[in-house]
């Protein structure tokens, strides 16, 4: 055999042993989705009973059931995780690019300080100020709302890095200066010009934050306290402290995959463009 | 940095500087009151005793550093060794296999295929809520669960294994869980590091007949060595922050024996039993921590020159 063939046969080798892990890794990562989707098609005694690879005709039944229980108001759950997290979305995306614009294209005193000041505080984990915000939110009357779980995202960090990264590479300031002798004015050129070239970034930010808003536990569980202003994630939590075994466990998987299938859904759908946007901001070029 | 864009912004005797402050506005408004003020009150908050006994409110009484000294007398350290290790058993299968990915779906010479497919795949449950994922495997390896009740139909097991009755066991879930949230992340990540280098580099070592394990060893950890630290130290504070998984996993109680509670569970126990002097000390120990962290992620991409100054 000569040495040609034999490197080709190396390599082949090679290339099986990685996609047999490859394909481990794969099976290891959507394991327990595919249980959880099998398990919400389930009824509770068969459930109990064993392990099945395929799905059960309870789906609708589970569904009606999980919706009617009294004890978990799931619907309102998914409307306030929807308003919460479709609220973040927005104000994040158009009052980071606004303050990215602000650094980004103009010329004034404080802003290199305002810069570094911003790139500065982006690392602060916001659980180290959250016993100043909750007793803040109570001097404010605005415990048990859900206001304070979406106007703070106005200023985000991390969102502006990415706006103004995106604006550096992709906004050349000629576009203003031309728009400026057109006579538009400031506000408006931001809004009508600069919005829509800044578009593709808005976006992969906004399903960040949306997915973020819709995933968010810690501060909703210390500032909600009533049943109906519930987001998702706290009924959650709220199945786990319930006594378990009373449970139909037909509707525990139920609401789990309510919680989880509108993310995996969008995220099929865009992924290509979610995966692009992972990489910018902490890696350039 | 924020690099000069014109000189003559005054063009035709406007002054547009106003503007920049203007745009600037609601950022600064909203961080003040959402996030300013609150970080200040939790400092003050560190220096005072302000506690419920039963109904009767204790304080706030002024008492200097005896906060710091109690809450260093409690299971601090013990809930500090908790969070390092559940991040530890996450964090290093994930930048291990994440690195051997990202070498293997770049590598010139193997050409995988369906890189995009596992991607896609691997990245998911990074965007799952970590509380319902969390849920899921409680349900999925509680006593009688899908996983030991397959284990026991096809023998594996004799009995049910009670995972988090054991230390270990509850350890590993969490570990497990943070590790497939994360490693698909740090993959892309990675890769975007290594496609950065310069091919010529690769090309060069490989026509000197340099073996994959030294091209690895040689060149691309070398050259990806900024993105490394950024990825260690940000994992870092993500591991600080720990709360989620195994909160909901142990439903707060961090089972067995309080050895997977972590420090923001320990934070969130006494801001709920509204214990604000501990609370407050806490916050600013762990909000002194990141900021070391910080400070050194903030060096490894500020401070090197090939990342033209940012």
């Amino acid at each position: 055999m000569d040495n040609g063939s034999k490197s080709r046969i190396i390599l082949k080798i090679e290339r099986f042993l990685c996609y047999l892990f490859l394909a481990f890794l794969t099976v290891l990562s959507l394991f327990s989705f595919y249980v959880l989707i099998i398990n919400a098609t389930r009824a509770h005694p068969d459930i109990q009973k064993g392990f099945s690879f395929l799905p059960g005709k309870s789906m609708l039944n589970n569904l009606n059931s999980i919706l009617k229980n009294k004890n978990l108001p799931v619907l309102h759950g998914i409307a306030n995780s929807f308003i919460v997290s479709g609220s973040t979305a927005l104000l994040t995306t158009y009052f980071s690019a606004m303050t990215a614009y602000a650094i980004h294209a103009y010329e004034f005193k404080l802003k290199k300080a305002a810069f570094l000041f911003i790139m500065m505080i982006m690392m602060i984990p916001n659980q180290v100020t959250t016993l100043g915000f909750i007793s803040l939110m109570g001097k404010m009357k605005l415990m048990d709302s859900l206001i304070p779980l979406i106007v703070p995202s106005i200023a985000a960090p991390v969102v502006f890095y990415f706006m103004k990264s995106y604006m550096e590479a992709s906004l050349p300031i000629e576009i203003v200066e031309a728009a400026r002798i057109d006579g538009s004015g400031e506000f408006r050129t931001f809004n009508q010009i600069i919005l829509p070239i800044i578009k593709p970034a808005m976006a992969v930010q906004g399903i960040f934050a949306f997915v973020g808003g819709w995933n968010n536990y810690f501060v909703p569980s210390l500032i909600i306290k009533s049943a109906n202003k519930k987001t998702l994630p706290i009924l959650i939590a709220q199945l786990r402290s319930a006594d378990f075994l009373k449970f139909d466990m037909g509707q525990v998987y139920m609401l789990i995959a309510i919680a989880i299938v509108p993310v995996i859904f969008v995220y099929l759908c865009l992924s290509k463009f979610i995966i692009r946007g992972v990489t910018v901001g902490a890696v350039k070029g | 940095m924020a690099r000069p864009v014109k000189k003559k912004a005054h063009k035709g005797g406007v002054n547009y500087s106003r503007w920049g402050y203007f745009f600037l506005l609601p950022f600064f408004i909203t961080y003040f009151i959402f996030s300013f003020v609150p970080l200040v009150t939790t400092f003050y908050n560190a220096f005072f005793e302000n506690y419920m006994s039963g109904l009767t409110k204790i304080g706030p009484n002024f008492v200097g550093f005896d906060n710091f000294k109690s809450i260093f007398g409690s299971d601090l350290l013990k809930y500090t060794r908790n969070t390092v290790i559940l991040w530890l058993i996450g964090f290093i299968p994930q930048i291990l296999i994440s690195l051997l990915l990202a070498v293997w779906f770049t590598d010139t010479r193997l050409r995988l295929k369906y890189t995009g497919f596992f991607k896609t795949v691997i990245y998911m449950p990074n965007l799952i809520m970590a509380a319902s994922f969390s849920m899921l495997f409680f349900a999925l390896f509680s006593d009688n669960g899908p996983v030991n009740l397959f284990m026991i139909e096809n023998g594996f097991f004799k009995e049910p294994f009670r995972f988090l009755a054991e230390i270990w066991g509850t350890r590993g879930l969490i570990g497990l869980m943070n590790f497939l949230m994360w490693f698909g992340n740090t993959t892309i990540l990675l890769m975007a590091a290594i496609m950065g280098v310069d091919i010529n580099l690769f090309e060069a070592a490989q026509i000197d007949g340099a073996r994959s394990s030294q091209i690895f060893k040689y060149i691309t950890i070398p050259s990806i060595k900024p993105i490394l630290i950024y990825v260690l130290i940000t994992s870092m504070i993500g591991g600080l922050q720990m709360f989620d998984v195994p909160q909901i996993l142990t439903n707060g109680k961090g089972t067995p024996d309080r050895t997977s509670m972590t420090l923001i569970m320990f934070l969130n126990n006494h801001l709920f039993s509204k214990n604000y002097g501990m609370a407050g000390a806490l916050s600013t120990l762990l909000f002194i921590i990141t900021g070391i962290l910080s400070l050194i992620v903030f060096k490894s991409l500020v401070g090197s020159p090939d990342k033209d100054g940012r």
